[in-house]
């Protein structure tokens, strides 16, 4: 016998998913632009392919990102999705060593226990295989387990809050959840009937529930474990399950060099359907653990617009700081997406700026942009000239008389036509200034350097090129001995993945001390983001004490940032740090260099640092 | 003979002293500072009729005739109620009243704070404060070099009006001072070129209004717009940059002399003080009333009173006003106790 009604729900369920997934990958693949499908073609065979196998396996199945932040939640994914994957390729397997051939219908593995009550025909293998299912069934029903517990205590697991999820999830979701017990159920009863089973099926099925009525249950069970497949086989394209067949495209696509662009595209929604609502974007939100502004994350974003189209308090609710963007399992460029959407639905009219007039400043081999920043903290500026002239530099200041923005607040507002007529003055004005490098003290207008102004020379964070100075000896410090927390920037920090050069440069100085884990790319914002517009300035003070009281550690004298928006947001919210620029610290304790180098004969900086 | 404290030697807490003692109580002022006026002394003519600062001083210490007393250079630290008597302790010294007044005053908004005005930092930004010592001084503002100055600027609203400084209220008195300055620079420096800088020009007291008229008048020029930012030009001078927001145009220009418009932020140590006593101070962090209408100068706590620029920005009239209310509401507290 190798066919009964009872596989219909399952086998329907399935037929409709594989039609789904095939249907919906040849479109995604097929609206994907010329440019995209061609380096796809060209990179499918090579070294990209394997290692996106791997990647598929290491985070498709095993979870690795998500064990990394909490073992038992990593182990929660990795039971269901690992242990599912093992129990269909082990029922694949074992049906297929059955004597009986190795072609059979697709639900047939699946209810192999049903149609097979004599398993000795698979001789030596038997033990093995019905050992392993009991195994991995047992894993698979511990995850459903942790699953539903973290519902109630999510703590436990890592997460201080879960996703609200919508109907069409919920549905998924119960269906997801009743599947292994049913299973468990289906198999157990078989096991009690005919020992099918091993440790685990046979130990239920003959000893905890031996009593039942297992002969009339024995189709019910089956039944049942069917139509929770089909349920959950056809609820998952319309759901958060989606993440699963799309996550797997997104993982190729982004290792053949397919990224988001400046609009939302085709990769955009393969993006959009990649991610599953996992909510670890919650908990690394500070609107959320600050604020309790917890209905606004990616999760939440990303769901309203893969249906349709989040409101403005979804869009406009975020400070850009890439903190989701760093904690995302998947790795979805959401910042990206949100920056993109935002440019859809601009939010005011950025007037013209025609009446900003290029200045004439001398030529120079050095470039310096303070950024308007800069300009709201004079001492860092000065700070930073002083060091330039201490160590001889040939410098224009580009932007002295008042300067012009870098154009990135416009930017993350969505104003790009705004920023383009900002872009281009400054382009004029650095073509102009002759530098054969630019060095800006704003992580901001580093990154909308490095990033939107195709500039000919190479662009350095002040403290890249401090530290490029301080290599060539040609600035010298005292070490104070003094302990300073250095905070990381988010712009500088997740956004040019600059972490390692201000703290070596400070090191020349001062003892660097850090009281917590959320340094680096998992550093916290101050609060004074340009990204959001929403919020008042007691929630960005709440955001920024918060902040301090995370990182800075009992014994600093200081804090230490490099970026002049943290250090103004940092130093106005409270009064018990003083906050200081790397510059402002260095410029104390410099000891005047014993040999000045001529700057005439010297290249500017060597130009392994720069940021690309 | 029952006791007053009072906390405090400015114009409120003179006043309110003097009448207490003429009510036939002893009355204890404490003083932190070496001298007694608190802030108006440092001032050298008042608005809006620029009469000097020291008449009024002057008048006010004159009453310290033994009652009341006064004790400089002596801050209260710990302060505690038992059975309605209060015990205010300063130097180990142990002072007992049945009733205390705060008039702790306030502080200048510390300029530095608003960095991006180059206070500090460049040579000729300056606060309203030091203009007033320059007048008492010289009778002219002079740059740092010695010279007096050709074209200044005035900042209004620093520390003022600013929730990113977290000073969100109006100081009040800022816009009349800077009126009165600006005149008093024209009339110092006849060829000065003087520009306010200003958010709204707030003149809602006697006079106020006439000041603002004459420095029209007298060619200074007003402009509607918050200064973003300063820096230092060649020669010290400063370049600052702003708005007009009437013609909604960006402004930039170079001046001598920045004067900054500080306003008044609460005096440190009341916090500590008035937590003492079981008082929160009010979400601007002046100390609490209870009823802004009818008893401008009961706190939560009976026996315990504020009057002045501690509960928040006053001029001088309204000081004393308040140090006289204060002066009622405790008579009244000690013949019903």
């Amino acid at each position: 016998m190798r066919y009964h009604p009872f596989t219909l729900p399952f086998s329907i369920g399935l037929g409709f998913i594989m039609l789904y997934i095939i249907v919906m990958w040849t479109i995604w693949i097929v609206r994907l632009s010329r440019r995209e499908q061609k380096i796809v073609w060209k990179r499918l065979f090579s070294f990209r392919t394997i290692s996106a196998i791997w990647e598929s396996i290491r985070e498709g199945l095993l979870h690795r990102n998500i064990f990394k932040r909490n073992v038992l939640l990593g182990y929660m994914h990795m039971s269901l999705a690992f242990g599912w994957f093992m129990l269909i390729v082990l029922g694949n397997l074992e049906a297929r060593l059955y004597p009986h051939g190795v072609i059979n219908p697709p639900y047939y593995p699946i209810f192999f226990e049903f149609f097979r009550h004599d398993l000795t025909p698979l001789h030596e293998y038997e033990e093995i295989f019905t050992f392993l299912m009991d195994f991995f069934l047992l894993m698979v029903i511990s995850g459903v387990s942790l699953a539903f517990f973290k519902r109630f205590r999510s703590r436990t697991l890592g997460m201080k809050r879960t996703t609200r999820h919508i109907l069409i999830d919920r549905i998924a979701i119960t269906a997801l959840w009743f599947i292994f017990p049913l299973r468990l159920f289906a198999e157990s009863v078989t096991a009690g009937l005919y020992n099918t089973g091993h440790f685990f099926t046979n130990f239920i099925g003959q000893w905890v529930i031996y009593n039942l009525p297992l002969d009339y249950l024995y189709y019910p069970a089956w039944w049942a474990y069917s139509i929770a497949l089909g349920v959950f086989f056809i609820t998952m394209p319309f759901s958060r399950y989606m993440h699963i067949p799309a996550e797997i495209l997104l993982i190729f696509l982004r290792k053949y060099g397919v990224k988001e662009k400046e609009s939302h595209s085709t990769f955009t929604k393969i993006e959009l359907s990649a991610c599953s609502r996992c909510g670890i974007c919650i908990d690394a939100c500070q609107l959320s653990t600050s604020l309790n502004i917890s209905d606004t994350q990616p999760a939440y974003f990303i769901r309203d617009l893969r249906y349709s189209q989040p409101n403005e308090r979804l869009r406009e609710t975020c400070m850009m700081c890439m903190r989701c963007l760093e904690a995302c399992p998947v790795g979805i460029e959401i910042t990206r997406i949100r920056e993109n959407e935002r440019r859809e639905h601009p939010l005011f009219s950025a007037s013209s700026y025609g009446y900003i007039n290029g200045y004439k400043y001398p030529k120079a081999k050095v470039a310096y942009f303070a950024g308007c920043m800069g300009h709201l903290t004079p001492s860092v500026i000065k700070s930073t000239l002083a060091l330039f002239d201490a160590a001889n530099v040939d410098y224009t200041f580009i932007d002295k008389n008042g300067s012009i923005c870098c154009g990135r607040p416009l930017q993350m507002n969505g104003q790009v036509e705004a920023a383009k007529q900002l872009i281009d003055k400054n382009n004029h004005l650095i073509g102009e200034s002759g530098a054969e490098v630019l060095v800006t003290s704003c992580p901001i207008c580093a990154r909308e350097f490095a990033t939107s102004y195709h500039l000919a020379i190479p662009v350095l964070h002040h403290s890249q090129f401090l530290l490029e100075l301080t290599q060539q000896k040609r600035l010298n410090f005292n070490q104070s001995g003094l302990k300073v927390t250095y905070h990381d920037p988010c712009e500088l920090s997740r956004g040019l993945h600059i972490t390692s050069e201000p703290r070596e440069l400070l090191q020349h100085a001062v003892i660097l001390s850090n009281g917590s884990k959320e340094t680096e790319s998992k550093s916290l914002c101050c609060g004074g983001s340009l990204g959001i517009t929403n919020i008042s300035m007691a929630e960005r003070n709440k955001i920024a004490t918060d902040t301090l009281n995370e990182i800075v550690a009992e014994s600093s004298s200081y804090l230490a940032t490099a970026c002049p928006m943290c250090r103004k947001t940092f130093a106005n919210a409270q009064d018990k740090i003083k906050v200081l620029d790397i510059a402002e610290i260095l410029e104390k304790n410099l000891n005047f260099a014993p040999e000045k180098v001529s700057e005439k004969n010297q290249s500017p900086i060597k130009q392994q640092a720069v940021i690309s | 003979m029952k006791k007053v404290a009072v906390i405090g030697g400015g114009v409120t807490g003179l006043e309110a002293a003097s009448q207490l003692a003429q009510m036939g109580y002893t009355v204890t002022v404490f003083e932190k500072n070496s001298a007694a006026g608190g802030h108006v002394s440092k001032w050298d003519r008042l608005f809006p009729n620029r009469r000097h600062s020291i008449e009024v001083v002057n008048e006010l210490k004159s009453y310290l005739n033994g009652n009341p007393a006064i004790y400089l250079s002596t801050a209260i630290n710990k302060v505690t109620k038992k059975d309605n008597r209060f015990q205010l302790e300063a130097y180990n010294q142990v002072f007992e009243a049945d009733a205390v007044l705060i008039a702790t005053g306030f502080e200048l908004f510390p300029a530095e704070r608003k960095e991006e005005y180059g206070y500090g930092i460049y040579d000729n930004v300056i606060t309203s404060a030091e203009l007033e010592g320059m007048f008492k001084e010289n009778g002219y503002p002079v740059k740092r070099n010695g010279d007096k100055p050709k074209r200044l600027a005035f900042i209004h609203c620093v520390g003022s009006r600013d929730e990113k400084v977290k000073r969100p209220y109006c100081s009040k008195v800022c816009c009349v001072t800077a009126v009165k300055q600006a005149i008093e620079v024209k009339e110092a420096i006849p060829e000065a070129e003087i520009f306010c800088l200003y958010m709204d020009l707030r003149m809602f007291g006697p006079g106020y209004e006439d000041l603002y008229k004459e420095a029209q008048q007298k060619g200074i020029n007003f402009i509607r717009g918050r200064l973003s930012e300063a820096s230092e030009l060649e020669g010290s001078r400063v370049l600052i940059k702003t708005e007009d927001t009437l013609s909604s145009k960006p402004l930039k220009m170079s001046v001598d002399m920045v004067v900054l418009m500080v306003g008044m932020s609460p005096a440190q140590g009341t916090d500590e003080l008035i937590a003492a006593l079981g008082l929160q101070p009010n979400k601007d962090g002046f100390v609490e009333i209870t009823d802004y209408h009818l008893n401008p100068v009961k706190t939560k706590v009976d026996g315990v009173f504020a009057a002045g620029a501690c509960t928040g920005p006053n001029n001088i009239t309204d000081s004393i006003n308040a140090a006289r209310s204060a002066a009622v509401e405790i008579h009244k507290y000690l013949n019903n106790k």
